[in-house]
């Protein structure tokens, strides 16, 4: 198919229904409120539905029903939204069920702002409802990569029956790139034949789906067989990308969605300048690039590993944890909407680096 | 050119986000990577709009551009947040129509254009956006002429009668930057 110019939160709709995302709920939230008008024209062409909730707290719930089915069920929110769907979250993913949730970040806490952040980096990672829960989380830094991984999002949700979480932002949403879809609606497994969901239960024994256990015993049981997809997850799902990672970098900067872009502007200026520093971007925030981002910061070359966020400072706790105290970990970051601009960013390296 | 980023600014309604979409899908149809970025924020009708379009031979890297090379203000808000913000050596189109005013600095080029007559003369004050965006492909070259008319009859190929406007709008913008261009190279 031939590349088309998209805007990224209408481009997430049309992969979400490539990769056979025909079952959508939501209410709408600056900024991604695109999303649901490009999906409530487009969804009925192909057979699909979109209901529009009263409220977050209703979309979280309408989600674990559907997602009971066995079809493939997603919503997309902005911050606020994703707050009030926590409770939900977590027993989606207490019951072993697989769901969507495209969080297109704004500036928090609280309302916050409408504009783009990475404040919702623990809410994410670290789970923002209760309980032993991890999602699987993928952060895109362009429209085509939050196209790819819209549709792998939801072959994962399947593959591990956890939630997943597509961690954009703002700018991912508002900004319009050239895309690629593939050519046809995938074709997706016919619940029928799983042998998890509620289907009806002719001929066979009825299935429970639930995440309430009061034997201790059986909980503890569930608990650790989440835990176990957790750590399958860790051994077969890392993905991240290097960029000018080379053998004279001095400094290793960490960095994901909108803003690994402008650490990738930041690197390339520096280059020209004389300054080399390289990019290890991660692309799953969890599991997160624990060992890879160990294996570049402890190389002997590497003066410091720099964090840079649309946060106050949340995945540098993560990149803290991998670097074991070998090289030091600095963080620059900005928030509330602010993006940061690739000449601050620089002025920070260079003060890293002593030569400012 | 290994990238170019432009931005466009004026009032809601002067057609700033169409005339950025319709460069940003040119350069796409001449097999280049491109990224259109709205200023998105609380924005009130009638308030100030702008877009930037980033034109590249390798990929985009930050989305966010503070010193573009080109910038077209087709307002006066426009010219006073914008004009001070274009980099030196770039190239600053000012609608003189409705600006009366430009710009002091002699480390850019600065072109002033009438577009909103010359629109007018062309069939609507709407194809105001066509005669900038003709005159900024003129004295940039950042994508063919051709591959932005051919663009423009893919976008607005069902409208006929408004095609042949915006054709005429272009056209005219387009000459107006292709002097400007061999002038500045006369030097």
């Amino acid at each position: 198919m031939a590349k088309i110019l998209m805007k990224g939160n209408e481009a997430i709709g049309e992969a979400a229904v490539r990769a056979g995302g025909l079952h959508y709920f939501a209410y709408p939230i600056t900024p991604q409120s695109e999303v649901g008008e490009y999906l409530v024209k487009r969804l009925p062409e192909v057979g699909g539905v979109f209901v529009q909730a009263e409220s977050e707290v209703a979309v979280g719930n309408m989600l674990f029903g559907a997602a009971a089915s066995g079809k493939r069920v997603f919503t997309t929110s902005s911050s606020p939204g994703i707050s009030l769907m926590q409770e939900a979250i977590s027993y989606i993913a207490g019951a072993h069920l697989p769901a969507v949730f495209i969080n297109i970040v704004r500036g928090g806490p609280g309302l916050g702002g409408i504009l783009p952040a990475q404040s919702d980096y623990f809410q994410a990672t670290k789970g923002g409802g209760h309980g032993d829960y991890r999602l699987l989380v993928l952060a895109p830094s362009t429209v085509q990569e939050a196209v790819d991984l819209v549709m792998l999002a939801f072959d994962l949700a399947h593959k591990y029956l956890n939630p997943v979480m597509v961690l954009g932002d703002g700018m991912i949403g508002q900004m319009m790139e050239a895309v690629e879809f593939p050519e046809s609606i995938k074709e997706t497994d016919d619940p029928m034949t799983m042998d998890w969901p509620a289907t009806g239960c002719e001929g066979r024994d009825p299935r429970i789906i639930k995440s309430l256990y009061l034997d201790p015993q059986a909980l503890e049981k569930n608990s650790f067989a989440l835990a176990d997809k957790y750590k399958k997850m860790k051994e077969e799902e890392v993905r991240y990308e290097l960029y000018k990672v080379k053998d004279d970098c001095q400094v290793l900067l960490i960095s994901y969605g909108t803003m690994a872009r402008i650490c990738q502007t930041v690197i390339d200026e520096m280059e020209e300048e004389g300054v080399s520093v390289g990019l290890l971007r991660p692309i799953t925030l969890f599991p997160f690039p624990e060992n890879e981002i160990r294996e570049q910061a402890w190389k002997e070359n590497i003066r410091a590993v720099l964090s840079v966020e649309m946060s106050t400072g949340q995945m540098v706790e993560d990149v803290d944890k991998a670097v074991q105290g070998r090289k030091p970990v600095e963080f620059y970051g900005r928030t509330g909407g602010i993006v940061p601009s690739p000449e601050e960013v620089k002025d920070y390296i260079l003060k890293i680096l002593g030569k400012k | 050119m290994s990238q170019y980023e432009v931005t466009f600014a004026g009032f809601g309604g002067q057609g700033i986000m169409t005339a950025g979409q319709l460069l940003a899908y040119t350069g796409m149809n001449a097999g280049k990577q491109v990224a259109w970025i709205p200023s998105y924020g609380p924005e009130m009708r009638g308030g100030t709009a702008y877009c930037t379009v980033v034109v590249s031979d390798e990929r985009i890297g930050s989305p966010i551009i503070n010193r573009p090379q080109g910038i077209c203000v087709f307002n006066r808000p426009s010219l006073d947040k914008f004009g001070p913000r274009v980099k030196p050596g770039g190239l600053l189109i000012i609608n003189s129509s409705l600006v009366d005013a430009t710009s002091d600095r002699d480390d850019i080029q600065v072109l002033e254009i009438p577009a909103n007559d010359i629109a007018q003369k062309a069939g609507s004050g709407k194809a105001t956006n066509m005669v900038v965006l003709g005159a900024f492909v003129g004295a940039t070259g950042i994508v063919e002429f051709d591959k932005l008319k051919e663009t423009l009859t893919e976008k607005m190929g069902r409208k006929k009668d408004l095609l042949q406007i915006n054709y005429k709008a272009l056209d005219e913008g387009y000459e107006l930057g292709r002097k400007a261009k061999e002038e500045k190279v006369k030097g």
